[in-house]
């Protein structure tokens, strides 16, 4: 697992070079309309995120639905044509690879999706899923990839002889280890696990998760983890980063994020998590509104129609940027009023309770 | 495997009976007699007579219905009132050629349907997909007939003497006469037994006869001949098989595993045919096995447009006729042939979904 001790927040602790630089990362959708399929608007998913992860850590990034995650996390393993913007992946700018210039990347990063159920070819064996990824990329002998197919299923807490089955022999839990198999066989360096036990039942969701916590520090992974459950992130994560459609709002390490958010959507998505005791008294922040539509998203600070300390003429005009609050450089939040942005840095943490 | 077939197999027999009874009884249904049919002006009320007592007629319907059945039993399907022949050496006749139309048209349309739905598919949204599909739509509700004789007329009348110009009707040029394959072979077949006729009616796929005995000028001749009897019949099947491959490799594309794939590495081709199209095929196949009756149906219309001697003009001439032993034979034999094709189709889906393979 990544280094607690140096939870390191931002670019500048640079002790190693990290494996993942995302700078302004833009992806649009266009939506076309009419008798003529004309482009008629454009969907902003991800609106310029910065993002920064360093090797062999785990970063959440969690949000509501259709705030950009996935797309986010398709667009860094490049199934997705970012729009603008740039991914630096080990020093090497990936960001308009195309074809066989991509292959060496499609190798060291592989992504789990979120649905068992579709994400395995129904028509091919588990065996054949899992170790086209090493013919496609140059493992010849058949035996050897028999051989690490084995490997695989067996780390993965399954069977070699389920290798000459087919997916819809195996339940939900058991889809998603091979899911994780299929995407560890070629060793990647990075993983983007897409709310990889979302669809699963409660009770599998820990198995998946330990198995893909020790996968990890076994294989030297370096992970993104999507998720909409908070309790879920807080689990396996190192750093967290909190999106609202298509930017970050937050980013830090686990622990100062549950305990002091800077950001007041942050706010109010802990305190939704449910506590599982009926006496304990709650300080829910119930959000008004709906999130604005990314087709057309609010000016300034997104997140200003619906935010409890938004101050009109500040908020509603300037964008926010992802900068240091009060509690040291590797705590980023895009607050006008959190962060070292304006001079209106009087409210204090004192309300982020 | 063995088992399935088996059970499928005894399946088709209730279905067979029933469509020979309900044939049976539809022709006795319908007005009009064999013996006004077929004597004309001379079907006075005492030849009407003697000519129902000849064939039979003067029973009672259930009695007829049920000779007929023990007839069919032991293979034999009746006497053709109007020729005098037994349906079966009709049968052997004219089964052929309808056989042989079908699977070329057959042919063309999955040949031409699959590429088209497919390049419509990954085309999405774009012109080429708007035009296939357009084009798609104009070929599901072109008359079979009207766009036979159009064609007959642009390749035979505008485009005479030009290297593009193909023979309007018939089987084959007038004079020429493949040498049926036992014959070439020298074979010894005595005259009348199982064995012969069933060599016969092998023989009389002509197209098959003339390129297993390497009679290249006579196959070429036929092939000529086909050619625009099946681009006609064809025209349907392959548009509704381009919009059945389209709309499943459409939804195929948007599943995860296609994304799996990509991430792999997969090239985009191999992500095509290997993960969307193979598990877009379940579909596709079953309309083409349901073709097939269309197929039957518009040979009818086809063979009287090309003026083909096959089942379909010969159904046609029977219906009109009141041949009932024709009619019923004919209807039967083609059923069988619709059962068969899709107890294939059926065993083919144990083959492409594994999950029905289980089982």
């Amino acid at each position: 697992m990544g280094d607690q001790t140096d939870p390191n927040g931002t670019p500048q602790t640079g002790k190693s070079d990290p494996l993942v630089i995302i700078k302004d990362l833009v992806k649009e959708f266009p939506v076309h309309g009419g008798a003529f399929q004309r482009q008629v608007a454009t969907v902003n998913a991800v609106s310029g995120v910065n993002l920064t992860i360093q090797r062999g850590e785990t970063v959440g990034l969690v949000g509501e639905s259709g705030c950009g995650k996935t797309t986010l996390g398709r667009t860094l393993v490049r199934l997705l044509e970012p729009t603008s913007g740039t991914i630096i992946f080990d020093g090497q700018d990936i960001t308009h690879l195309k074809g066989s210039e991509l292959k060496p990347f499609r190798k060291r990063a592989q992504i789990i999706f979120q649905d068992p159920y579709t994400s395995l070819d129904p028509r091919s064996q588990v065996g054949t899923s899992i170790s086209e990824g090493l013919k496609l990329h140059g493992v010849k002998s058949k035996d050897e990839r028999h051989q690490r197919v084995t490997e695989m299923l067996e780390l993965v807490g399954l069977q070699a002889s389920h290798a000459g089955r087919y997916p819809h022999e195996f339940s939900g839990g058991q889809r998603q280890r091979i899911g994780l198999a299929r995407a560890l066989i070629l060793k990647p360096d990075l993983v983007v696990a897409d709310e990889p036990v979302s669809a699963l039942d409660v009770s599998v969701q820990a198995q998946v998760l330990n198995l893909l916590k020790e996968l990890q520090s076994e294989l030297d992974l370096t992970v993104l983890f999507i998720a909409h459950n908070l309790a879920v992130v807080e689990h396996v994560s190192d750093r967290v980063a909190v999106m609202y459609l298509g930017r970050i709002a937050e980013i830090t390490s686990r622990e100062r994020l549950y305990e002091h958010p800077l950001h007041p959507y942050t706010e109010a998505l802990l305190s939704a998590i449910p506590i599982p005791d009926p006496d304990r008294p709650r300080n829910r922040q119930i959000l008004q509104g709906e999130v604005p539509s990314p087709i057309n998203p609010p000016p300034g600070c997104f997140f200003n129609p619906r935010c409890p300390i938004a101050q009109d003429g500040l908020c509603n005009v300037d964008v926010p940027k992802l900068l240091p609050g009060d509690d040291g450089p590797d705590h980023l939040a895009a607050c006008h009023l959190r962060t070292g942005d304006s001079s209106q840095l009087t409210v204090n943490s004192s309300q982020a309770q | 495997m063995l088992s399935f077939i088996t059970r499928r197999t005894l399946l088709a027999i209730p279905v067979l009976l029933g469509i020979m009874i309900v044939v049976f009884l539809l022709m006795r249904a319908i007005p009009g007699d064999p013996c006004t049919s077929m004597l004309g002006e001379r079907a006075t009320p005492e030849a009407c007579v003697e000519f129902n007592e000849a064939n039979g007629l003067n029973d009672p319907v259930f009695v007829q219905l049920g000779i007929y059945m023990k007839n069919v039993l032991t293979f034999n399907l009746g006497e053709s009132v109007r020729f005098s022949r037994p349906v079966t050496q009709l049968l052997i006749e004219r089964l052929p050629l309808t056989t042989e139309l079908a699977m070329s048209a057959l042919f063309i349309a999955v040949v031409g349907g699959v590429p088209l739905g497919i390049l419509a598919a990954r085309k999405h949204n774009t012109a080429v997909d708007s035009g296939t599909m357009a084009l798609a739509n104009i070929g599901v509700s072109m008359p079979v007939f009207w766009l036979g004789l159009m064609l007959a007329y642009l390749f035979a009348v505008v485009l005479k003497d030009t290297p593009f110009a193909l023979p309007p009707g018939g089987r084959l040029s007038a004079g020429v006469f493949p040498v049926p394959y036992y014959e070439a072979w020298g074979w010894n077949l005595t005259e009348g037994t199982f064995w012969a006729r069933f060599n016969e009616y092998i023989a009389n796929h002509y197209i098959f006869d003339t390129f297993i005995t390497a009679q290249w000028a006579i196959f070429w001749d036929l092939i000529r001949h086909m050619i625009l009897p099946a681009i006609a019949l064809a025209t349907i099947p392959l548009a509704i098989i381009a919009r059945i491959t389209r709309s499943s490799l459409l939804e195929a594309m948007n599943k995860d595993y296609i994304r799996t794939a990509r991430s792999k590495g997969a090239k985009e081709s191999r992500v095509v045919t290997r993960h969307a199209l193979r598990n877009s095929l379940l579909p596709v196949v079953t309309i083409i096995g349901l073709q097939m009756g269309l197929l039957l149906g518009g040979a009818v219309l086809t063979e009287t447009v090309f003026k083909l001697a096959g089942v379909g003009t010969a159904l046609f001439d029977a219906i009109i006729g009141r041949d009932y032993a024709v009619v019923q034979g004919f209807t039967v034999v083609i059923a069988a042939g619709y059962v068969i094709v899709n107890l294939l189709v059926d065993i083919s889906y144990g083959y492409l979904d594994p999950r029905i393979r289980v089982k």
